[in-house]
């Protein structure tokens, strides 16, 4: 699987002061692969999506996205600036809070990255925008500004953002975890049509019915360790390890499943 | 009761029109430059390296922590004798105002900047913006809209403080009317003229930057 895998994670390691978040992570996602992170709060699965697009930079260990692969630890020269930015400008990532640019209307937030790092004609992007919007079913909300859309047209707009720059992966970390109960379905919807079009994504995710559906494979974290990886379905229906038995347990019992009309 | 009498100011009108010239020439250089070592401040306070945060914590510290009437003083005469550093009485007040409103504004800038969430620096990145396009296209077209009402405070208190360049005999609408008081014997008149004539500068001005905050919070 690593010969084709489309992001190969190896021994990652990330400690913030004393408190070490990640210990010796590994993690293959196949090409058009989509891999949800569940665990309790805590468990390192944020900091371990942050690191995929360095957002955090990893103690030790090895990155590979595509093509490029970065090394970290004792020794390893941390990346530049530049190498940073042309390295994210390949990975998408859509945030909890959203993280729309206020001062810019939803056009202008999914052309600020074309625009800015891939140097396109205003006019181009403004195509490119208007094509992404519409993807998420948005296009009649172009020229309005971000404190006038609802959470769930938000994330739609930040989502189309991060297409806009036409990533190889997208990364989601915890897109609906904001969002009131009845606006979670119109994200979840757009984020498995993607997966249906074959994006390569990571989603961190609480909506455990909803990873079931959409990823085919399914990381369980807890205290910076994998506990436990496996087939989606499988690892949800039958977990083999108590520690995910407990978490998945809980879950039901709190009943944080979405019903059943809200999911796409 | 006192019989006011402002009809006698107007033989000095040339003096006064002068003085008020120097004083919003002044005003003027002082902010501008000001700005700058503000804006230079701010980035200094926050840069990755600790050398630069040192000398632009110092450079704020000395400067709004010590009464600029000293510093006035202090530039005109201490730096002749102790850094043999020549200046005219203008060239010397220019540099202390700016200095000093420099050290307040580089607060305010450095206040706007951080007060950005850390989220919308976050989004920029990822989208493969470097930091120097996250600060120019996110952070600070979002930061100078907080900072607007503070820096126009501090450029009012720079217009001011302009009043304090008379000691060093710079030839200010304050230093023109204290010429015009003692020739006069009209001190009451005068200083109540100057007050008016900073009051109607000052008061318009507020107006338009109030309107213009107004318009720049739309989408907010």
């Amino acid at each position: 699987m690593s010969e084709m895998a489309k992001i190969e994670i190896r021994s990652l390691r990330k400690s913030f002061g004393s408190n070490e978040v990640l210990k010796s992570i590994s993690l293959d996602v196949a090409r058009g692969g989509v891999v949800a992170l569940i665990g309790p709060s805590g468990s390192g699965k944020s900091t371990l999506l942050r690191c995929i697009n360095l957002l955090v930079v990893p103690d030790g260990g090895s990155v590979r996205v595509g093509e490029t692969r970065f090394e970290f630890g004792t020794g390893a020269k941390l990346p530049d600036v530049k190498t940073l930015a042309k390295f994210r400008a390949t990975t998408g990532m859509v945030f909890q809070h959203f993280n729309l640019f206020p001062h810019m209307t939803a056009l202008q937030n999914v052309m600020e990255g074309p625009v800015t790092v891939r140097r396109m004609t205003r006019a181009d992007a403004a195509a490119l925008a208007r094509a992404q919007l519409a993807k998420v079913g948005l296009a009649e909300k172009a020229d309005q500004y971000p404190a006038t859309l609802s959470g769930g047209q938000k994330q739609r707009v930040a989502i189309a953002r991060a297409l806009a720059m036409e990533p190889d992966v997208m990364l989601f970390d915890e897109a609906t975890s904001a969002l009131d109960p009845e606006l979670v379905g119109e994200v979840l919807s757009v984020i498995q049509r993607l997966a249906s079009e074959g994006m390569t994504m990571v989603i961190v995710t609480h909506e455990i019915a909803f990873a079931r559906e959409v990823a085919d494979r399914l990381v369980f974290m807890r205290d910076g360790v994998v506990v436990e990886e496996g087939p989606a379905r499988q690892v949800i229906d039958n977990p083999r390890e108590a520690a995910t038995r407990a978490f998945l347990s809980h879950f039901h019992r709190t009943g944080a499943l979405p019903p059943a009309e809200a999911r796409p | 009761m006192y019989q006011w009498d402002f009809g006698i100011l107007w033989s000095y009108r040339w003096l006064f029109l002068n003085g008020l010239g120097v004083t919003v020439g002044f005003t003027i250089v002082i902010v501008v430059c000001g700005l700058l070592f503000g804006l230079l401040g701010a980035f200094g306070t926050l840069s990755r390296f600790a050398s630069f945060r040192l000398v632009a914590l110092t450079f704020i510290e000395a400067f709004r922590c010590t009464p600029i009437l000293v510093q006035l003083i202090w530039f005109y005469y201490a730096l002749p004798i102790l850094a043999g550093v020549e200046m005219t009485p203008i060239t010397a007040s220019a540099l202390a105002l700016s200095l000093y409103g420099g050290s307040f504004y580089s607060e305010i800038i450095r206040g706007g900047i951080v007060s950005i969430d850390s989220g919308q620096s976050e989004a920029g990145a990822a989208l493969g913006m470097t930091p120097r396009q996250t600060m120019r296209r996110i952070v600070l077209p979002q930061a100078i809209k907080r900072m607007i009402p503070a820096l126009m405070n501090q450029s009012i208190i720079q217009f001011k403080n302009t009043s304090l360049v008379s000691v060093l005999a710079v030839p200010d609408l304050v230093y023109q009317s204290q010429v015009a008081a003692h020739d006069s014997y009209r001190p009451l008149e005068t200083y109540t003229a100057v007050a008016l004539a900073y009051a109607a500068i000052l008061i318009p001005l507020t107006i338009i930057v109030r309107r213009g905050e107004k318009r720049l919070a739309v989408g907010e």
